[in-house]
């Protein structure tokens, strides 16, 4: 391969190769590459591992992550899963499957083949490197997660009459009002001293394109703002094609509206285009990667203690399937991913810094609703394709599905997700009651859902028995206090998962931490 | 960092959590059904603050879901223990600091609750399931604990 031909990453591969990471990751930076993740590729454990061996607790993606890497740089690795299949939180329920939560709530999902919802994490921003390295490097199937959709609704019970509004029209009318104002300010001089007459000229001609402004800047029933908001009546072919323009809301019912407050989500990092869905379901992320590690992992298997000495690192466990007495696993160390919820009731013999810290961070509530549909009558009727309506109402938001658009069959959307003291009193209530809920205030948005409902699914993570709770929830104090103290390595210990970093509820953090985690235990390994 | 960070405004946990999801601190809906002692009408009163005034509704609401129904407890990978009959709950102080600081897997529920609220569900719950401690918490004695 010529310099010529060289693409970056493998430029990038080969300075990293010759002058160690910190030069790769100032290189990538200067080609635009890296000032978004801390990711610097994939890890290189270089160095004799002196054929030592390694317990990793729980096959959800930081387990599986170090399960891979370790493997590869010559560890003898056994993995340790509490549940019947790898992925963790990283799940997706389809047709066919039960789920059986805490207190032994039993659901059977009745969706059609091909259709799911994904309980857990559902989105993969383009710049969470990591996780799409790994989605590329063991070939899972990626489709764009479309986070606004223009056409779908934002919705509150106290604003517009209870009428569901397009986003397109609650943007357009916020941003033209503010356009409108900022340009009568420049008229009236009120910038005069604090912006150059140069520069208001300038203003003044971007605040009519944003805002859809007319000639005389202002924000009115125009083609310049339907341009921007939509039409009364579309532009259209023959004699009837002449466009009817629509009316704006005044700035009054904008602003006390509150409608405003959804439009803010897609602008912010985590949630910028383009965002990313694995084909077919989460569970196909980890999935990929159990297939590389499928057979050093044990299934049904229920940490009962972690007890490392001088020599190692012993493991008792029972299985939850065939029962019987407790069983050990043993090796030099040790990579804990379990749950801080899960982790912190189980006897573990860390020093008391770990052990603070294990116990100092809750997990936030969350709940998710799956429903079945006869039709796709969001597509059909109201040509919303995918993306997220929002709404004051307690199911938060309405997911449609981002895949299948057009289906004569039958569809899935995601129905409520929510957090805080909604989704507690949604884990609180039996799943139908959930669902019912669910159907109740959704049909205030979409009136279909009273005829068209078929089945439905609902998680509330506190009763999901594999992690007791969403994702860690960490405040500035509590950060300050542990998280340090969470990340190191104690003895032959070290923990690894969303919870021990900056990226908490998301895969990436998942990675970012399990890679990290593996990287100082090897260099552990190899410096001893 | 969350799922939800970009939106928060202080960094104090599920507070913050919702109001990124539901806009700027203060800017909520607070339907009047919030003041409601009825279960039923007080469910889903705010994403920041349970309707509910009565200790069973409280319990129905929030408790149940990881201590269950029949206040027994569930077992999974790790275990949300039963509080019926549980001596736990002999000393007042206990359960009051649990429900409003947590605990490991028991998170703090004191920022969604006012001190009536932890006073009733921790009172609810110290007089059924099998326990029979009669001595009262105040909304005082929460105010203390917090």
């Amino acid at each position: 391969m010529g310099f010529r031909d060289m693409k970056r990453r493998d430029l990038l591969s080969l300075i990293g190769t010759v002058a160690g990471s910190a030069v790769m990751y100032q290189a990538a930076t200067s080609l635009g590459l890296a000032a978004e993740t801390t990711y610097k590729g994939p890890i290189k454990l270089d160095g004799d591992a002196k054929g030592a061996s390694i317990l990793i607790l729980g096959a959800g993606v930081a387990g599986l992550v170090a399960a891979i890497e370790l493997r590869k740089a010559g560890y003898k690795v056994q993995v340790l899963e509490y549940r019947e299949k790898a992925g963790g939180r990283s799940w997706s329920l389809r047709g066919g499957d039960t789920y059986t939560e805490l207190g032994g709530f039993k659901q059977t999902v009745g969706f059609d083949p091909g259709l799911y919802i994904n309980p857990g994490p559902w989105r993969i921003p383009y710049h969470h490197r990591a996780v799409l390295d790994y989605c590329h490097r063991y070939g899972v199937a990626l489709e764009p997660f479309n986070q606004v959709n223009y056409n779908a609704y934002l919705h509150s019970a106290k604003a517009y009459g209870g009428k569901p509004q397009r986003f397109r029209e609650i943007q357009a009318d916020y941003h033209g009002h503010v356009a409108e104002l900022l340009a009568k300010l420049t008229h009236q001089n009120a910038l005069d001293g604090t912006v150059t007459k140069e520069d208001q000229e300038k203003l003044l001609e971007s605040l009519r394109a944003w805002g859809g402004l007319d000639k005389n800047y202002a924000y009115a029933a125009s083609l310049d703002s339907s341009n921007v908001r939509g039409y009364e009546k579309a532009p259209g072919g023959g004699v009837n094609g002449a466009p009817v323009p629509s009316t704006p809301a005044s700035l009054s019912d904008v602003m006390q509206g509150g409608l405003w407050r959804f439009l803010g989500m897609g602008l912010r990092d985590e949630f910028q285009s383009t965002i990313f869905q694995p084909v077919g379901g989460m569970d196909q992320f980890p999935a990929a990667l159990a297939r590389q590690v499928k057979d050093l992992i044990r299934f049904n298997t229920k940490v009962t203690q972690i007890h490392q000495d001088d020599h190692g690192v012993t493991v008792t466990y029972t299985d939850t399937v065939k029962g019987g007495a407790p069983q050990t696993a043993k090796a030099d160390w040790c990579l804990c991913t379990i749950p801080l919820s899960v982790l912190s009731q189980i006897k573990l013999n860390v020093g008391p810094k770990m052990a603070n810290a294990i116990s100092a961070v809750p997990y936030e509530a969350a709940a998710k609703v799956g429903l079945q549909f006869k039709r796709r009558f969001w597509e059909q009727d109201e040509a919303i394709y995918g993306g997220i309506s929002f709404t004051d109402l307690p199911i938060a938001m309405i997911g449609y599905p981002n895949s299948g658009y057009g289906s004569p069959g039958k569809g899935v959307l995601l129905g409520t997700y929510v957090f805080g003291a909604y989704a507690m009193e949604y884990t609180a209530m039996p799943p139908e009651e959930r669902i019912k809920r669910a159907l109740a205030y959704g049909a205030q948005i979409h009136p279909q859902y009273t005829k068209e409902f078929d089945t439905g699914v609902a998680v509330g993570w506190h009763r999901v028995p594999w992690t007791l709770g969403c994702h860690a929830s960490w405040t500035e104090e509590t950060r300050a206090a542990h998280y340090q103290d969470l990340c190191q390595v104690d003895g032959r210990i070290a923990l690894a998962g969303e919870h021990a970093s900056y990226i908490t509820g998301w895969q990436e953090g998942a990675v970012l931490s399990s890679l990290d985690a593996v990287t100082r235990l090897h260099q552990r390994v190899v410096t001893a | 960092m969350t799922i939800f960070k970009s939106f928060t405004i202080k960094a104090a946990g599920l507070t913050a959590l919702l109001t990124g999801l539901y806009g700027a601190a203060g800017a909520l809906p607070h339907p009047a059904h919030a003041q409601a002692s009825d279960a039923s009408s007080a469910a889903f009163a705010s994403p920041r603050h349970f309707g509910q005034k009565d200790g069973a509704a409280l319990y129905q609401a929030i408790c149940q879901g990881c201590h269950m129904p029949d206040a027994k407890g569930a077992t999974g990978a790790g275990t949300y223990p039963a509080l019926a009959g549980n001596p736990n709950l002999e000393a007042a102080g206990y359960p009051v600091a649990m429900v409003v600081h947590g605990q490991k897997a028991m998170p703090p529920i004191g920022e969604f609750l006012d001190d009536d609220q932890v006073a009733a569900v921790v009172n609810y719950v110290r007089t059924h399931f099998g326990n029979h401690y009669t001595d009262a918490v105040t909304a005082a004695d929460v105010k203390a604990a917090r």
